[in-house]
């Protein structure tokens, strides 16, 4: 049984499947390009972005919920240029969940790495650094919703 | 071996100075055919952001690894790849990467399983060049395939089995993991978690070096008198010591064994790959906890 996807998380898995291994690293490489900077408050306060320390290279995350009833979350990650697998998993979070309410973010199953097909090419460890990416994600959803 | 090695003043102080190069004698070299340069990081990804000009990639879990059993690629695999890059036997092999060369210096040790003559590491690796600001590209060569002959891994001299280390100990034995893994305070490295074992410490009589200490900051590798201080003067290896190093899977202790075996000049230094992650999880062999070294169990 497979667990739906956001549309949008749905529509990079789907992407990703699409090709063979080489293009699917040469799209890891464009998300990990197309990673946004860190706005400007997040750049001067770096104290509010937490470490996952799960990566195998720096990773810093910012989770941020609105006042909206749907609780709609924003996504910031900062990873060094050193790191492109991690910045490429990080873009494919920022992409696919961004935006999104709590509950959707919540729903995400824990498995969605694993559906980009880069499990031969990139190692177990780094594989779960991705997880470890999005579990921190919703771990802080979660302690967001119920605070 | 047919390119001549780098004169470098600092290296003529090493036991077998031909097996590192300078960021200056590699850009005087890159255009010679004889020598093909190869970079291995850690991360998958990095060659592709921009390599030194003319660079092939040979990624140490797609190329050098079996896919299946937990050991390397066989010499048919080998003479494939190498075939692949551009790579005959007589080759000058020049090797840089991430992280201070951990994996530049892993997979130099697996070339060197396969009795691959002259291969090199550019000191300072892929950090220092980009830091000095010298040229990268994109471009990914497409090399003439070249005739590598088909030659089985010779893992005897310089690789170390579980076997080997358990009939081993009393013998010098360095863990070259960070204190914390050898104290058995942590089962991984620091951020690299999970790909841990079941059981925390070291393995018994084993020194612990920490891999860091022979790198400077700037990647490149200390000094001969520095690491002279370490190995000789702290550890008290002699002229005649028969080494194993380990680590976790094998890569930070590649970077000692090659310090050992090729700046320092000890002839029987062997890499344990199967490391902390084999024997942390193996059934009855000795642990020691803490940050003593622990003695010979009676066997």
């Amino acid at each position: 049984m497979t667990t739906e996807l956001p549309t949008k998380l749905s529509e990079i898995v789907e992407d990703f499947q699409a090709l063979d291994e080489p293009d699917r690293l040469q799209l890891l490489l464009e998300f990990s390009q197309g990673l946004p900077e860190l706005p400007q408050h997040l750049q001067e306060h770096p104290e509010l972005l937490e470490q996952v320390v799960e990566c195998q290279t720096p990773l810093f995350l910012s989770v941020d919920i609105d006042d909206s009833p749907e609780q709609i979350v924003r996504l910031y990650f900062s990873a060094p240029p050193e790191a492109p697998t991690t910045r490429g998993f990080a873009g494919v979070l920022l992409e696919g969940l961004d935006g999104l309410s709590s509950a959707d973010i919540l729903a995400v199953p824990d498995d969605v790495p694993d559906r980009l097909g880069l499990t031969r090419a990139i190692t177990p460890l780094r594989m779960r650094g991705m997880t470890a990416m999005l579990g921190r994600i919703k771990r802080t959803v979660r302690a967001g919703q119920t605070s | 071996m047919s390119v001549a090695a780098d004169p470098h003043e600092k290296f003529a102080h090493y036991a077998h100075p031909e097996r590192l190069v300078s960021a200056d004698w590699l850009a005087q070299n890159l255009d010679n055919p004889s020598v093909v340069v190869v970079e291995s990081d850690e991360d998958v990804l990095l060659y592709s952001t921009g390599h030194i000009p003319g660079a092939v990639k040979v990624d140490w879990h797609t190329d050098l690894n079996d896919e299946v059993t937990r050991d390397y690629v066989d010499g048919a695999a080998f003479a494939r790849l190498m075939s692949a890059k551009g790579i005959t036997r007589d080759s000058t092999v020049v090797i840089y990467g991430d992280k201070s060369n951990w994996w530049a210096a892993y997979a130099l040790w697996v070339f060197s399983l396969f009795g691959h003559e002259d291969v090199r590491l550019l000191d300072g690796g892929r950090d220092k060049w980009l830091a000095e600001g010298r040229p990268t590209t994109t471009e990914v060569p497409a090399p003439q395939t070249a005739d590598y002959p088909v030659v089985e891994r010779n893992d005897a001299p310089i690789r170390a089995y579980l076997s080997d280390v358990l009939g081993h100990l009393g013998k010098p034995l360095i863990d070259v993991r960070s204190v914390d893994e050898y104290t058995g305070a942590r089962t991984h490295m620091p951020a690299y978690p999970e790909e841990g074992a079941l059981r925390g410490g070291h393995i018994p009589t084993a020194a612990s070096v920490p891999w860091a200490r022979a790198a400077a900051e700037d990647g490149t590798f200390r000094s001969r008198a520095e690491l002279d201080a370490i190995y000789r003067d702290e550890v008290g290896l002699k002229d005649d010591a028969d080494v194993v190093a380990y680590c976790r899977i094998g890569e930070r202790s590649s970077h000692t064994w090659f310090v050992l075996f090729h700046l320092l000049g000890f002839t029987k230094v062997r890499n344990y790959d199967g490391s902390w992650t084999e024997w942390g999880n193996a059934v009855r062999v000795p642990i020691v906890k803490g940050e003593e070294r622990g003695g010979v169990p009676a066997s």
